[in-house]
């Protein structure tokens, strides 16, 4: 399945990019499965997405939860909690 | 409507565009959010805020649907500004149009608690010791909740 990760905020500053293509192997299928896999690749994901907090998704730009599945060409996105307003 | 930009906007003419399009409109609530000099004890000389193109719009459609749901309300509009900006300046204009006061009150204040924890906007500070993201506040998240709580319309 291959879908575009978008980091945004403090999250996007620690991993040193605002966007991704990622082919995922066939069993990441949902948000919590495709965060403890991009922390597998290793720094900077590994440090960014395990020390930050509460790390936030989205999926096709609707707020997302750890169940949350994911489909073919699907936009992901993680950030920090927000503080807009 | 829904309207993020980098300018400042100018309320007078917001307002009477949404006061022109509907000789009913009884009553216009209006929320200013401005840019603070002091944040958790520092000076702050500047800030600049990021959003998600395209979610940011799609979470706020949401909540003044969401709004509409528990009160009768004509129109609302959000001008969220994105960028770069310091103390005193505007940073979000939120307007509610409503037959009665009530209506126009409670959806307004709704749509900026909700605005303030679920829209996909991060304020970056300038401080005396250099740049910082903002931390989120529980009291935001305790000011959204209490809605919960509340019956349905007033």
């Amino acid at each position: 399945m291959k879908i575009t990760i978008l980091y945004f905020a403090a999250l996007r500053e620690r991993v040193g990019m605002a966007r991704e293509e990622c082919l995922l192997p066939p069993d990441i299928e949902t948000v919590a499965a495709l965060r403890q896999w991009l922390a597998s690749r290793g720094a900077p994901w590994s440090e960014a997405l395990a020390e930050m907090p509460r790390v936030r998704a989205a999926v096709d730009q609707a707020m997302a939860r750890a169940e949350t599945p994911l489909r073919e060409g699907a936009e992901v996105a993680f950030f920090p909690p927000v503080t807009g307003g | 409507m829904v309207r993020v930009q980098q300018e400042d906007f100018d309320v007078n003419s917001e307002i009477a565009r949404l006061r022109a399009a509907n000789p009913r409109i009884g009553a216009i609530a209006c929320f200013i959010g401005v840019v603070r000099d002091l944040n958790d004890g520092d000076a702050v000389a500047s800030m600049t805020l990021e959003h998600y193109p395209g979610m940011t719009e799609k979470a706020l459609e949401g909540i003044v649907a969401r709004a509409r749901e528990r009160w009768d309300l004509y129109d609302a509009l959000i001008v969220p500004r994105v960028g770069a900006m310091s103390p005193t300046d505007p940073i979000v204009l939120v307007a509610v149009t409503s037959a009665h006061r009530g209506d126009a009150f409670a959806a307004c204040e709704f749509v900026m608690d909700y605005l303030k924890t679920e829209a996909p906007f991060w304020k970056k500070e300038t401080t005396p010791s250099g740049e910082r993201w903002v931390d989120a506040r529980t009291t935001d998240d305790v000011a959204r909740d209490r809605w919960d709580n509340e019956p349905a319309g007033r």
